[in-house]
């Protein structure tokens, strides 16, 4: 038996229309959060293994600059808060402000992006690349890793920016938003390990 | 198309109050770490239990300020998933890190 086409659509409809589809949605993605939060768990743990395997290269303490981190954790986590605004301009049905809300966290996540880039490209500049140690791919892997998930983020979130624009608030705008706000939060999670553990505890 | 809010977005919505203590919460956790390592005023065991303690406190601060993480019925299946997911993690990690050693100690 084929099903027919208006039969999938119907069901589509009364899918969407069904009071619990956003938050079956929300919950799902989180599921998603869960299984990236794994991949993390094991990329900290190589770290973990590898954070002293230097074969004479270049430690924590040489590569870290506090302050340069954190310009780049004050990015991020503004960006955080922002979006958080964001959500709250959703439920209001605020599109002006969601449209500007959404330009300052680009901005601001564009800005850590750019900071990171920078820094990956001084350390590969000075010989202090993914193939110098262990520790230096380690460091690469999941550093970098944090940062494609962030670029991601950010391509979503310009494609969000034209959804709101064009199509303005509807309800499925409005769900995507809910589950971008999650990734974004979550990504500022994931930077705190990373902070903490990868940069902070390798210099002292 | 229907431009309304949606009622149920399964967990609960935050407000501009919750933001705001999230952020200043989280911005005093991230200097505490950060003023610990640039002053170097304590021995590095204390430093490395103060990064460690502010850490796990800023991450509960953003589960439960940003993503709304609380022991309301909307996100008991969320908590629930997030601590299975820490069980595993901590079996990943601990566990690397036993094996890891182990064989480093064995190979010495």
């Amino acid at each position: 038996m084929t099903p027919d086409a208006t039969a999938i659509s119907a069901t589509y409809r009364a899918e969407v229309a069904h009071p619990d589809t956003v938050a079956m949605q929300t919950f799902g993605f989180w599921i998603y959060l869960m299984s990236d939060l794994i991949i993390f768990a094991t990329l900290f743990a190589t770290f973990a293994v590898f954070s002293r395997s230097y074969a004479g290269g270049p430690t924590g303490k040489e590569l870290v600059d506090l302050t340069y981190l954190l310009g780049e954790t004050l990015f991020l986590l503004c960006s955080s808060v922002t979006y958080g605004l964001v959500m709250l301009a959703v439920h209001r049905g605020k599109k002006k402000w969601v449209l500007l809300g959404l330009v300052v966290t680009f901005l601001l996540g564009l800005g850590f992006v750019s900071m990171e880039i920078h820094e990956f490209y001084g350390l590969v500049a000075k010989g202090y690349g993914p193939d110098r140690s262990a520790f230096l791919s380690s460091f690469f892997t999941l550093v970098g890793t944090h940062g494609t998930h962030v670029t991601f983020g950010l391509i979503w979130m310009a494609v969000m920016m034209g959804q709101v624009a064009v199509k303005g608030l509807t309800s499925p705008v409005q769900s995507r938003l809910m589950r971008l706000s999650m990734f974004w939060h979550f990504l500022d999670l994931i930077w705190i390990g990373i902070f903490s553990i990868v940069y902070l505890m390798g210099v002292v | 198309m229907n431009q309304a809010p949606i009622d149920n977005i399964g967990i609960s919505r935050g407000s501009l109050k919750s933001y705001l203590t999230g952020f200043v919460l989280a911005l005093i956790l991230t200097a505490i770490p950060f003023a610990m390592v640039m002053s170097r005023a304590f021995s590095p065991g204390v430093t490395l239990i103060g990064i460690f303690s502010a850490g796990v406190v800023q991450i509960l601060v953003h589960l439960h300020y940003f993503l709304h993480l609380d022991t309301s019925s909307a996100a008991r299946w969320n908590v629930l998933a997030i601590l299975f997911t820490l069980l595993i993690m901590i079996i990943f990690v601990g566990g690397t890190l036993w094996i890891m050693s182990n064989l480093n100690y064995r190979m010495m």
